[in-house]
């Protein structure tokens, strides 16, 4: 886990003391792109903080619409990743703690919406969900319930994007706590059930947060499935990411704002994780 | 275990680069075939971007273009017309534009990127789309108040004409969705996802196996201009200025009002 042991004082380790692993220079042909794949990242998020509209910013982001979009973002995303927690742990300890035929195709089908472009999710979502959908017919005539253009929509868009982020995170911690753990505790009499509670869920909980923070921060920028399944409208399914798109279109100062705030959120969220992610080694 | 892991990550940085130098090339390559500088014949890809609602006529006349003039070809963008005022803002690569109001058309005269003042070629006129039979019986705008309905974005042409027939008709109405072109509008009605949608004339026109149109009286107060110009930075100036003089052609008047478009 930890190649870069605490330094030892004793032998003279060659990685002991100079930071800078192995020998001589950092190779020009390295170097080159590696700048180069740090400028394509991070200078188009520097132009968005030239180009804001400081001045008028106040102005911009006290707009109502922006709270709406904001609020309602943050509420689904949420949301979302409650659905892909509530769902997607038992669906990774499946995965990984149990054998059974087909066990890698269900493996890659659950991995499918993390390639898929969302937007065909949205499309397959409104086909089985919607109101003249496969599911989504029986559910209106038996409850007079339909899914598409309510902030249910948007959630259930945003969990099938999220979920698999989730699911894999789970699933990778999963695989790497020690079985045996389980083991012990069914000796001492502990149903698979008590031990999956008692045991492995404490074990992997690193696990189940980082992949809780992917799965909202995935769901927070779901823009595809999320226009394709539940629409636009603003309050119920304009998200912040829709919002940026339709501003793009009118007014190009409110969607550099908007995107402001998104910027912020997902700064804030990198450095409630600084502990775990940026400090890796 | 360490240096595959290396390997691997050097051969996506790679694989990322042969990537991108893959998409520059055939970008660069695209643009360096259109222009025929000093040339009268009209040759190369001509780039049209239009309003969504004129998809199936302007698709009808590229092909008759193409036949026209051989050895162009006519490729389309077809989308909300304010998205695409804003891509050509913004540096799209496109030699006409046709919009669907002369408000999003304004976008581009604006940034002083037309090659001339824009002319309005058709005009159209909104209807009430509904399923075909209209099973929720919709006889005007009033009754879109107790059904699901799609309207356009109001940033879009077919949305600001709803607004304005909406409000001359005193209709207050929150539909379920605003969609970015009016083709999403008429989508939503197709799936059968929601009961109505304002869209144009020509839209219903074009897909009426499965699409009734309802007209309505205060649509008269909503008529569209539809204005279309060469753009200043066209990349085959000669295949816009003879599109734009095709689109002005007898051979696409009858196209126009074949698909249901007003003349001007």
């Amino acid at each position: 886990m930890t190649p870069s042991t605490p330094r030892t004082t004793t032998a003279p380790h060659p990685r002991g003391r100079r930071r800078p692993r192995g020998a001589g220079r950092v190779p020009a042909a390295l170097l080159l792109p590696a700048l180069l794949g740090l400028a394509f990242l991070v200078l188009p998020l520097l132009g968005l903080l030239v180009r804001a509209p400081w001045s008028a910013l106040p102005q911009l982001l006290t707009e109502p619409e922006v709270w709406q979009a904001l609020k309602l973002s943050l509420l689904s995303a949420t949301l979302a990743t409650g659905v892909a927690l509530v769902l997607g742990v038992p669906l990774a300890w499946l995965l990984a703690r149990t054998e059974f035929p087909g066990r890698r195709l269900v493996r890659a089908l659950v991995t499918l919406p993390l390639v898929l472009p969302p937007v065909v999710g949205g499309v397959a979502l409104l086909l089985v969900l919607g109101r003249n959908g496969i599911l989504g017919r029986w559910l209106d005539s038996w409850t007079g319930i339909t899914l598409p253009f309510t902030t249910t929509g948007v959630v259930l868009a945003e969990a099938f994007v999220a979920m698999p982020f989730l699911v894999i995170s789970v699933e990778g911690a999963l695989r790497a706590a020690d079985p045996r753990y389980e083991e012990a505790a069914a000796t001492l009499g502990a149903s698979r059930l008590t031990a999956f509670r008692r045991v492995t869920l404490p074990l992997v909980a690193p696990g189940i947060g980082a992949g809780a923070v992917l799965a909202w921060a995935r769901a927070l920028g779901e823009f595809g499935a999320t226009i394709t399944f539940a629409g636009n409208f603003p309050g119920r399914t304009q998200t912040m990411p829709l919002a940026v798109y339709l501003a793009m279109e009118s007014d190009p100062e409110a969607a550099i704002a908007l995107s402001l705030v998104l910027l912020t959120v997902s700064v804030a969220v990198l450095a409630g994780l600084r502990d775990r992610w940026m400090s890796a080694p | 275990m360490r240096s595959v892991r290396r390997l691997l990550a050097a051969s996506a940085v790679l694989a990322l680069a042969a990537g991108l130098t893959a998409c520059s090339g055939s970008g660069g390559g695209s643009t360096s075939n259109n222009p025929a500088p000093a040339r009268p014949e009209v040759k190369g890809t001509v780039t049209v971007f239009a309003a969504a609602s004129l998809k199936e006529s302007f698709t009808e006349l590229g092909k008759r273009f193409e036949a026209a003039y051989p050895g162009t070809t006519v490729t389309f963008n077809f989308g909300g017309s304010s998205a695409l005022a804003q891509n050509i803002v913004s540096g799209a690569p496109a030699d006409v534009f046709a919009a669907a109001s002369p408000a999003t058309m304004k976008t581009v005269t604006d940034a002083k990127l037309t090659g001339g003042d824009p002319t309005v070629f058709v005009r159209n006129t909104l209807e009430i789309a509904v399923a075909k039979g209209n099973p929720k019986n919709i006889t005007g705008l009033k009754d879109l108040k107790g059904v699901k309905t799609a309207l356009c974005a109001k940033e879009v042409p077919c949305g600001a004409a709803a607004v304005t027939a909406l409000g001359a008709a005193g209709v207050e109405l929150t539909p379920v969705t605003y969609e970015q072109d009016v083709k999403g509008a008429m989508t939503k009605v197709e799936l059968g996802e929601v009961d109505a949608s304002l869209v144009y004339q020509t839209d219903v026109k074009a897909d009426s196996a499965k699409i009734e149109g309802v007209n309505f009286p205060e649509a008269a107060q909503a008529v569209n201009d539809y204005p279309v110009a060469t753009l200043a930075k066209a990349p085959n100036a000669n295949g816009a200025a003879a599109f734009l003089g095709y689109i002005g052609s007898a051979d696409a008047r009858r196209v126009f009002t074949d698909a249901g478009f007003q003349a001007p």
